[in-house]
């Protein structure tokens, strides 16, 4: 589906977000679901780029996304300007689960640009009268992106590893993790830290899923590149995933 | 509109695109794209007799125009496809090919023996140049004589069409297709994917797990349109060309080259439409050169 630009906004030096409508009405999605972008003007990016929802706003029809410049394709959307269009597979994916136990309180841990789903779940979790704390983790303070949005539908929780914003530290050395009770935790980050949270929420026996990006070339089930080594053997990432119960997960936890 | 019919072995396709092993799936998952209906085959994923994990993640490495993979024939075996997938394919009216794929002879032949049961599949493709398995697959497809062992085997059990996928990893691919028809192989299919290697140079290790993997999209065009030429002019069965077709444009390249039919792979991973945009396309190129038939152009290479 084509899409156009309604607006480009850098974030920080090496994130921007991206704002796209169409004249029809977008599609249904949910949080935790990605889309395949095809990268007009990058000669080296051959593949689409799975890019997460960060939102998905239904009065005004747009989707989000957040995204960072990890190389030539990325960078190369980061010159989009307001009315080009851009080709987008999309939604893809599971999504989120909600707690199956009562408790109200949520935690959502975003590692870098792995805060990039966190916004629309977070939201999605508000409506449906949880409560949910965000936990963020980032280098340096410019690094920190959309707090006022994430402020909206629920308190946020900072670290910074140079102690420029927030706790000084990792995400799992937040002294939140100590005070608080979660009633579900969901994570997404760099594989270091999705698995520090998961090994902090099967110690405390609190549920917990984890939003893999594990390198895929279709999206859409076909390659069976992408997948992730589970208890139920290889699948994947793109289809039954990118987001995991860390039961159904064979990490070291 | 131009008559896009062609016959491969007893098959006669309503045209000549069809999709290519190990990159559509079991066409279901194009169904939200396209009526797949439209397509003159579709060959759904390697099969073998017994499941298969395949290969540790990392799989994949993009590539300057391209992508490695190293998947390792991932699949739920034979018995899973008879019994889950076919019915929910059967009725489809399109030819359904299975590519069939194995490590020692026997598995090729039961697995053979297990599809021949299933009325809709209207022929094999017997994979005999899979560079991602440690046994069998491409071993038996870069020595004449080991290609012409497992047609011959595969031939004795299976009686409609029989296409035999060959490696490009090979001095001289031409001999591999003879030996094939030898052994009566209905039609050849070129090319499998070029082994190759991508390396991380921070990290100073391969990119993949199984460090080499198959090259596909159109880096590898080249060399798949130069081996479909020979090959084409070395053997009387029909030739079906792949290797790096993105669009209409390359396909009918492929024809002229002297192909019968084409398969579109790799593309089908950044255009699900890909397919469909390439038979309207070479029926608007048939139209716009006053060609009446696609036969017409098939080997029309004038050199």
């Amino acid at each position: 589906m084509d899409l156009s630009v309604t607006e480009n906004s850098s974030l920080n030096e090496n994130c921007f977000l991206l704002k796209l409508t169409s004249d029809q009405k977008l599609p249904d999605m949910l949080p935790g679901q990605f889309a395949e972008i095809k990268v007009e003007g990058s000669p080296p990016t051959f593949l689409r780029r799975p890019i997460s929802i960060n939102n998905y706003c239904t009065e005004t029809n747009e989707l989000w996304l957040l995204v960072q410049k990890a190389g030539d394709g990325t960078r190369t959307m980061g010159n989009l300007k307001k009315s080009d269009t851009l080709n987008l597979i999309f939604p893809l994916g599971n999504s989120f689960s909600f707690p199956e136990n009562n408790s109200k309180s949520v935690l959502l841990v975003g590692g870098g640009i792995g805060t990039a789903p966190m916004l629309f779940w977070g939201k999605y979790l508000k409506e449906k009268g949880y409560s949910p704390n965000f936990l963020l983790g980032a280098r340096s303070a410019s690094d920190l992106l959309q707090l006022d949005d994430l402020n909206q539908y629920g308190t946020v929780y900072t670290t910074t590893e140079d102690g420029s914003y927030g706790e000084k530290g990792l995400v799992t050395q937040h002294s939140i993790l100590q005070d608080k009770n979660f009633g579900f935790i969901y994570a997404c980050g760099p594989k270091p830290m999705m698995v520090a949270v998961a090994r902090y929420a099967k110690t405390r026996s609190v549920p917990c899923e984890v939003s893999l990006e594990n390198t895929m070339a279709c999206g859409f089930g076909v390659c069976l590149c992408c997948v992730e080594n589970t208890v139920n053997g290889h699948i994947c990432v793109c289809t039954e995933g990118p987001v995991f119960n860390i039961n159904e997960l064979l990490w070291q936890i | 509109m131009a008559d896009l019919r062609v016959k491969i072995g007893q098959l006669d396709l309503k045209n000549p695109v069809m999709t290519a092993s190990g990159t559509f799936g079991y066409g279901e998952e194009f169904s939200d794209f396209f009526d797949i209906s439209r397509l003159g085959g579709y060959i759904v994923k390697g099969t073998t007799l017994a499941p298969r994990q395949g290969n540790a993640y990392p799989r994949m490495a993009e590539t300057p125009a391209g992508m490695l993979n190293a998947v390792g024939l991932q699949n739920k075996g034979v018995h899973y496809f008879a019994d889950e997938i076919y019915p929910r394919l059967k009725d489809i009216d399109s030819h359904l090919i299975v590519n069939v794929s194995g490590s020692a002879i026997e598995d090729y032949v039961a697995c053979t023996e297990k599809i021949a049961e299933l009325e809709k599949v209207t022929a094999i493709e017997l994979n005999i140049s899979c560079p991602n398995v440690k046994q069998g697959g491409m071993a038996f497809g870069t020595c004449a004589s080991s290609a012409g062992d497992i047609v011959r085997a595969v031939r004795k059990v299976y009686p409609k069409t029989l296409i035999v996928k060959l490696s490009p990893n090979v001095t001289d691919i031409t001999e591999i297709a003879r030996a094939a028809e030898a052994e009566g192989a209905d039609s050849v299919s070129l090319i499998n994917t070029l082994l190759g290697m991508a390396i991380d140079a921070d990290k100073r290790r391969p990119v993949l797990s199984t460090v080499t993997g198959g090259l596909s999209g159109p880096c590898v065009k080249p060399v798949a349109l130069r081996m479909v030429w020979q090959t084409a002019r070395a053997v009387k069965i029909p030739v079906i060309g792949l290797g790096g077709i993105m669009n209409w444009k390359d396909a009918v390249e492929f024809l002229l080259a002297g192909a019968t039919a084409i398969q579109i792979g790799t593309a089908n991973f950044i255009d699900p439409e890909v397919t469909i945009k390439t038979i309207d396309g070479i029926n608007e190129y048939l139209n716009k050169n006053g060609y009446s038939s696609v036969s017409k152009i098939i080997g029309a290479l004038e050199i």
